[in-house]
């Protein structure tokens, strides 16, 4: 664990003010309840994947398994605490940690797949690359950003408005 | 990871496409999680404001059922006016008349019939709806509350779950699964009516059903199979809307039928299908043993724990006020005559629930019975073990695993199979598969909320799914839109929820304004609103949705009520006034169909004045007697001592700016 000394003190004080852990503690907070539908504090492990983005953070299938991992009971019951998920969460908004991926990155993203920068892609080309690489889409997924990204008309992906589109104001 | 990819795609896909890959997973999983966010609260919104008001009903059922038995004494007309019993023989249905008409005993003809007259939007003559209930009636009192079917080894039997009103999603069923008949048998769930706009039609399809294929055809009760619950969702209106001539006998008889619904529906032993759920407390032998026909379900209800003997007390004099016959085959019994309360006794029992004054203990009987009816038609499943009382709804309990499982292992059954709840998917299982939910009223909440399914079972008993959803637009909604759209709808519920109690959450952050900036801090805003709506909702999650920020991130409180107004100012009525009307709009909705028993649209300003009175006592609401008297007399636009309370209700609307600059640019 990171500790937040200030350089020429001997007390280890909080680097952050108080209250800006406690108010970051309600935002966690409200966000969890979303989903504990018990009211007993507790989620479905399933669903910390879809919390932790809702605020904010980009994690990778990879980068959340760890976080799993490290909340999870040691004996894994398929429900996350929320004693263990708000020092976990907490520290992952103070550090920054899984930044978003910024407008222009995710174009030029789209742009390097579109070898031959005719401005569009193919859903079946998109569909490969998706499916295929990295970490692979489920059908489902590639189907449902299909519907979104493809022109009906043309039947291509104009990844540019696509782009603009879909990253629309945060209001979080 | 690039394990598991062939040879030629590693030649064609050089490094940097892989990490443009992953960047574009990884960003459209976000933005898929916040769609999903936004989707999830939408629900909670929808269904925290669901069941408060289904809570409220249950609150409030004592003081409705009071109104329905007494309410002829408040104007001193002497006992309740008796809804003629017109034989349905002597109704006549006159040539011109061009809806479906049925002949008894029913054949097939006849529900194609029925089946395609409502496709066109037809409405069916009150002659034969009265006669179909008649018919239903007398067949329903033969059946026990339990009904036990075997499954040949040939069919398999489809389980539907709640409609609520939705043909579409009935005909949907059909064309996809068949109509019901000896090679396609069904079972229906309960919730048939209420909310939808074809409570009717789904009823009587199903009756005719259940009268044409009696062995092959199932109908179980749902907890909006009854006659209060109609007056708030619905229903109640519905018929009365359709049927004016014949409306109220259609109700009356309509009352009686849901009573005698089976409670529950067990396949080979081995399969329990219920409304709602179970309890620790539900017993099979007894509940087969109840007389379910003589067990009010909402007036029962215990108000307050404290005042559980006096509250029954009330109850059981109610239920006696409503003579029903008994449905067994026993030497008849006259009914037991209605006993009005003095008018003494009258103003003390529906508010003052620590104080009754009515001589009838309530039997212990009753009262288990009542209870293990509302367990099976209220309860809903929970994840963790244990059993607790149901505090969301009001009635019923949250059962765990471990009941499940103790009453299944019991009868030696193996599956439970409910309705009950919404669910996206149309159907869930949980405890550990031992307990199905299907529910079939696709976009419930919205359009788009949620799809519906059915379940069918073969003889080995494995469950097979399928999912629907009827879609009113021919261009397929993209997830966002369906988000945006269902969340849009939520959101504006939720603002007409912050306006009816503006005055009381303006004084509540005032308290913390002490400076008078119009701002306090997120955190405070979240705590008011929790403790005034008591909606048990992520108020801080829902916050950029719901009101401003200022620039140095406080709440400007007021910009919550920005984009809500009252409908048409009436003069006469304070904003504070204006804005109790507007919260109790349903509530006096209910009681007006109440009193107004011939169904003209018109009650007097005395009785307005009346019922405004008890209605606010029992609530506890201070009115000045002086501003309600104005108030009614400014709504009698015509000065002839009575209102139309449709007109009434109309001046306590709301609109939403936005919608209406809409439909001014549109």
């Amino acid at each position: 664990m990171r500790r937040w000394v200030q350089p020429g003190t001997s007390v280890a004080r909080p680097y952050w003010g108080e209250a800006i852990v406690s108010e970051l503690h309600k935002r966690i907070s409200s966000a969890f309840d979303v989903f504990d539908h018990e009211s007993n504090h507790t989620v479905d492990v399933r669903e910390i994947g879809t919390i932790i983005r809702s605020l904010g953070c980009f994690p990778t299938e990879a980068q959340l398994h760890d976080v799993i991992a490290e909340i999870e009971e040691e004996e894994p019951t398929g429900f996350i605490r929320f004693e263990r998920f708000l020092p976990t969460m907490s520290r992952i908004l103070l550090e920054h940690r899984f930044r978003p991926v910024p407008e222009d990155l995710l174009l030029q993203a789209f742009e390097v797949l579109d070898q031959q920068k005719r401005g569009h892609l193919d859903p079946e080309e998109l569909t490969r690359y998706l499916t295929q690489e990295g970490e692979p889409f489920t059908q489902e997924e590639m189907e449902e950003m299909l519907s979104a990204a493809v022109d009906p008309d043309k039947n291509l992906i104009f990844y540019k408005d696509f782009v603009s589109v879909m990253t629309v104001d945060d209001p979080w | 990871s690039v394990t598991g990819t062939t040879l030629w795609v590693i030649e064609q896909m050089p490094v940097l496409s892989i990490k443009a890959a992953v960047l574009i997973q990884r960003w459209y999983r976000r933005y898929v999680a916040r769609l999903e966010i936004r989707r999830r609260y939408t629900w909670n919104i929808f269904q925290s404001i669901e069941y408060a008001g289904e809570q409220d009903q249950l609150q409030l059922s004592s003081f409705f059922s009071f109104m329905l038995d007494n309410f002829t004494q408040l104007n001193g007309n002497g006992p309740g006016i008796e809804v003629r019993q017109c034989k349905y023989e002597q109704i006549v249905v006159p040539d011109s008349y061009s809806g479906p008409r049925l002949s008894f005993p029913l054949s097939v003809t006849d529900t194609n019939t029925l089946l395609s007259a409502f496709k066109e939007q037809q409405t069916l003559h009150g002659k034969y709806v009265l006669q179909l209930l008649h018919e239903t009636q007398k067949f329903l009192k033969q059946m026990p509350n339990v009904i036990y079917l075997s499954s040949s080894y040939a069919k398999e039997i489809t389980i539907c779950g709640d409609l609520h009103g939705r043909l579409d999603d009935l005909l949907l069923i059909f064309y996809k699964n068949g109509l019901p008949s000896a090679e396609n048998p069904y079972i229906f769930n309960g919730d048939f009516v209420d909310r939808g706009k074809k409570s009717i039609e789904i009823i009587i399809i199903l009756f005719a059903f259940l009268l044409l294929y009696p062995d092959h055809m199932h109908l179980n009760r749902g907890n909006h199979e009854d006659h209060i619950m109609n007056l708030r969702y619905g229903f109640t209106k519905e018929v009365m809307q359709k049927y004016k001539t014949h409306g109220r006998e259609i109700l009356q008889l309509l009352q009686d039928v849901f009573s005698l619904l089976p409670i529950a529906t067990i396949i080979d032993n081995k399969v329990l299908i219920v409304h709602g759920g179970i309890s620790d407390k539900t017993d099979l032998y007894f509940l087969s043993s109840v007389e379910r026909h003589r067990v009010s379900l909402l007036k029962c209800r215990l108000t307050k724990q404290s005042s559980s003997s006096s509250s029954s007390s009330s109850s059981s004099a109610s239920s006696v006020c409503s003579p029903r016959a008994s449905c067994r085959a026993t030497p008849r019994h006259p009914p037991p005559s209605p006993r009005l309360p003095s008018p003494v006794d009258m103003l003390q029992v529906p508010f003052l629930d620590s104080i009754v004054s009515l001589a009838l203990p309530e039997p212990p009987k009753e009262e288990l019975e009542w209870r293990q009816i509302v367990d099976v038609l209220w309860s809903d499943p929970k994840n963790q073990n244990g059993c607790s009382p149901n505090s969301f709804r009001g009635g019923g309990c949250y059962f765990g695993p471990d009941v499940t499982q103790r009453l299944l292992k019991k009868h030696g059954m193996c599956l439970l199979i409910r309705s009950h709840e919404c669910k996206q998917e149309g159907y869930e299982l949980c405890h550990n598969g031992q307990v199905i939910t299907i529910f079939s009223a696709s976009n419930y909440y919205e359009e788009g909320s949620n799809r519906g399914a059915y379940v069918k079972l073969g003889p080995e008993l494995i469950p097979r799914f399928f999912q629907y959803q009827v879609s009113r637009s021919t261009r397929k909604l993209t997830l966002q839109q369906r988000v945006s759209v269902a969340e849009s709808s939520a959101l504006k519920a939720l603002q007409e929820k912050l306006f009816a109690h503006r005055s009381e959450l303006m004084a509540a952050f005032q308290q913390y304004d002490i400076n008078n900036t119009g701002r306090i801090s997120t955190n405070e805003w979240a705590q008011v609103v929790e403790s005034v709506l008591r909606l048990d909702l992520p108020w801080r999650t829902l916050r950029p949705r719901l009101v401003r920020l200022a620039s140095d991130g406080n709440v400007e409180y007021e910009s919550c009520f920005e984009n809500i107004s009252a409908g048409q100012p009436i003069p006469q009525v304070t904003p504070n006034l204006a804005e109790t009307m507007y919260r109790y709009r349903t509530d006096l909705e209910i009681i007006f169909n109440i009193i107004d028993k011939d169904h003209s649209g018109q009650i007097s300003i005395e009785e307005f004045r009346q019922t405004w009175k008890l209605f606010s006592s029992h609530l506890g609401v201070d009115v000045d007697d002086q501003a309600i008297d104005d108030m009614a007399r400014s709504i009698d636009f015509n000065k002839d001592g009575s209102i139309d309370f449709n007109e009434f209700l109309e001046a306590f609307r709301v609109v939403h700016k936005l919608d209406m600059k809409e439909q001014q640019q549109g």
